[in-house]
């Protein structure tokens, strides 16, 4: 049995706490009424001004005067956004991760794989914080319904009462129809993740396969559910924020990037468990399965990335190319940087067979993944609620920390909660000996 | 120079290597051994290095890549900087997704088959090479263990008699 140590919980409830005040802070920072956006942007303007890059339009003083009313009217929207945004991209982030971990869960139960049957607790810890954050991401979405804020701007009567393309989607993209589709997922996510939990539990006692059976059943059941309720849960929660926009491989794109940092989160909390000497039967061999995994995902993932802009930027549609116009012209660094990151990186460090087997490589991978995919979710979501008023500042790195602090706690109570080998499933020994 | 080696034969793969860890431990040379099949462990139970194939292919793939990439640069950009259907031919990075495809298959292209070529010049295998099996029974069901004779024969072929050989040859090379 694995106990939680005290420095980690004050680790998670320090992050957390510090998080909140982040949080906090960036709610009660942003600008109160569209005024305090002209002082803010004037303020900036004349800051550049005294830099010595003096541009002044004598000629244009009078249209610029409209064109600034409308300029500071978004950026206000844009601000007013902000804090609920990086909330969103840091809720969304760390549910996909468990997320995706019960979907690769499930496929090694589906496929009957014998190596992972010794991180099986290590992969329901992890999908432990999912009933959590699928509610915590529900009750988001209750508040954006609620017009706490304009995330989905199909929500907004007004927007969409001008808006022809945002009508015609209207019965696909309207608020009830969009909370029972959530409910669905989730409740579907939520059913299989207790229903697999229990069977392996019972399954370590058990005399016989009776359980183990079930379990192979339900997954392959749940991975349809799942392929069929990812996608449209990707159309619903992140390519809606850009109602104008479509793409068909959006959420094979999405779960690119679930799968991926999902793997590496396991990678990683297997890593620290094995540390502290609580994963004997883990030998490098499943490490380095793990970080095989990683390889081809972040490659999968790239394939995906590139296919989904080639195809885009080479036919040059006007109608979809906005997408990624603005994330060129506006997120250049983080647009390019995440290949970097998410592809490069892994490419040239993972490739090597003995290096995949040294912890210390598969850590610093692992985080430098894992920091790519965060980025990859702001792209994906940013460009659409605070367009180019984005930063990586108070708001977004206290919502990370205040996420992950949650995450880390769940996680790791989830795995004091039962013993950490899965002693029952008829692939132990095969998984125990298994090497490479 | 001729030397003279004995040809061990086994039926099974699990006595051949117990018999490998044998003639090892008793530092007695194995020149070769013929299988039918790849035994799995029998390059280490030999002590044979790993392979360096896999650093020749990613030097190969990145030849095919930097070619690729002059290849494209120089025709598609350098030479002659068409407008063809309003794609941005004034440097390489502009027009670079396009290019992407062809890049990826020159890498997988030149460090697939280069490797394939090395293996072979490696392994020495080309069409109508005259084969080297000692005993054609080695293609289909026998495991052969050649070992040389350095001292006295007669009791490398006692010793051997007693790692679950089925036949023994003693052979000039």
């Amino acid at each position: 049995m694995y106990t939680f140590s005290s420095k980690l919980k004050t680790f998670s409830f320090a992050l957390m706490i510090v998080g909140l005040l982040g949080v906090a802070y960036g709610f009660l920072s942003t600008p109160s009424s569209v005024e305090d956006v002209k002082i803010m942007l004037q303020e900036s303007h004349d800051a550049h001004e005294d830099t010595g890059v003096a541009t002044t339009h004598d000629s244009d003083n009078h249209a610029e005067a409209h064109s600034d009313d409308t300029h500071a009217e978004h950026a206000y929207h844009y601000l007013k956004n902000k804090p609920w945004s990086a909330l969103y991209v840091a809720l969304f982030f760390f549910f996909m991760i468990s997320l995706a971990t019960l979907a690769f869960y499930a496929i090694q139960h589906a496929s009957q794989a014998g190596w992972p049957v010794v991180l099986f607790r290590v992969m329901e810890a992890i999908t432990g914080y999912l009933p959590v954050g699928a509610v915590l991401l529900f009750v988001f979405f209750v508040l954006s319904s609620l017009h706490m804020n304009h995330l989905f701007i199909w929500m907004d009567a007004d927007v969409v009462s001008n808006d022809e393309l945002i009508q015609n989607k209207a019965g696909y993209l309207n608020v009830p129809f969009f909370l029972l589709r959530a409910v669905i997922y989730i409740a579907g996510w939520i059913l299989y993740r207790q229903y697999s939990r229990k069977l392996t539990l019972a399954q370590d006692n058990a005399s016989d396969n009776k359980n183990y059976i079930k379990l192979f059943k339900s997954s392959a059941a749940f991975l349809v559910f799942f392929l069929v309720s990812e996608s449209m849960m990707s159309w619903d929660w992140i390519m809606s924020l850009d109602p104008h926009w479509f793409s068909t491989l959006f959420g094979w794109y999405v779960f690119a990037s679930m799968i991926v940092s999902a793997i590496t989160t396991i990678a990683l909390v297997s890593i620290y468990l094995k540390g502290k000497g609580y994963l004997e039967f883990v030998n490098n061999s499943h490490l380095h399965d793990l970080a095989k995994f990683m390889f081809g995902f972040s490659i999968f993932w790239t394939y995906l990335w590139f296919s989904q802009f080639m195809l885009i930027w080479y036919a040059d549609i006007p109608e979809e190319v906005t997408y990624f116009v603005s994330r060129f012209n506006e997120y250049k660094i983080p647009f390019l940087g995440m290949v970097v990151l998410n592809f490069v990186f892994p490419l040239l460090v993972l490739m090597n067979s003995d290096f995949k087997r040294v912890n210390w490589f598969i850590v610093c991978t692992g985080i430098i993944i894992l920091i790519g995919h965060y980025i990859d979710i702001f792209v994906m979501v940013m460009p659409a609620t605070v367009g180019d008023q984005w930063f990586i500042g108070i708001s977004e790195i206290s919502s990370v920390m205040l996420v992950l602090g949650l995450f880390i706690y769940v996680v790791f109570t989830t795995l004091t909660k039962a013993p950490l080998l899965a002693k029952g499933n008829p692939f132990i020994k095969e998984s125990e000996q298994f090497h490479y | 120079m001729s030397s003279k080696v004995i040809q061990a034969m086994y039926n099974d793969d699990d006595v051949l290597m117990d018999a490998v860890k044998e003639v090892r431990a008793a530092k007695h040379h194995i020149e070769e051994i013929y299988t039918p099949f790849p035994v799995h462990g029998l390059d280490k139970a030999m002590g044979l290095k790993g392979t360096r194939i896999a650093i020749t292919a990613f030097m190969y793939g990145c030849v095919g890549f930097s070619f690729a990439i002059w290849m494209m640069n120089y025709m598609m950009i350098e030479q002659w900087p068409q407008d063809i259907g309003g794609k941005p031919s004034f440097s390489f990075f502009l027009n670079m997704p396009s290019f992407v495809p062809i890049m990826f298959e020159l890498t997988v292209f030149f460090a697939a088959h280069l490797m394939v070529i090395t293996f072979y010049m490696r392994s020495r295998l080309w069409p109508f090479k005259k084969a080297e099996n000692p005993d054609p029974r080695t293609t289909d069901d026998m495991f052969v263990m050649e070992v040389l004779v350095e001292g006295n024969v007669a009791s490398l072929v006692s010793f051997l008699e007693n790692t679950g050989t089925v036949e023994i040859k003693v052979t000039e090379k």
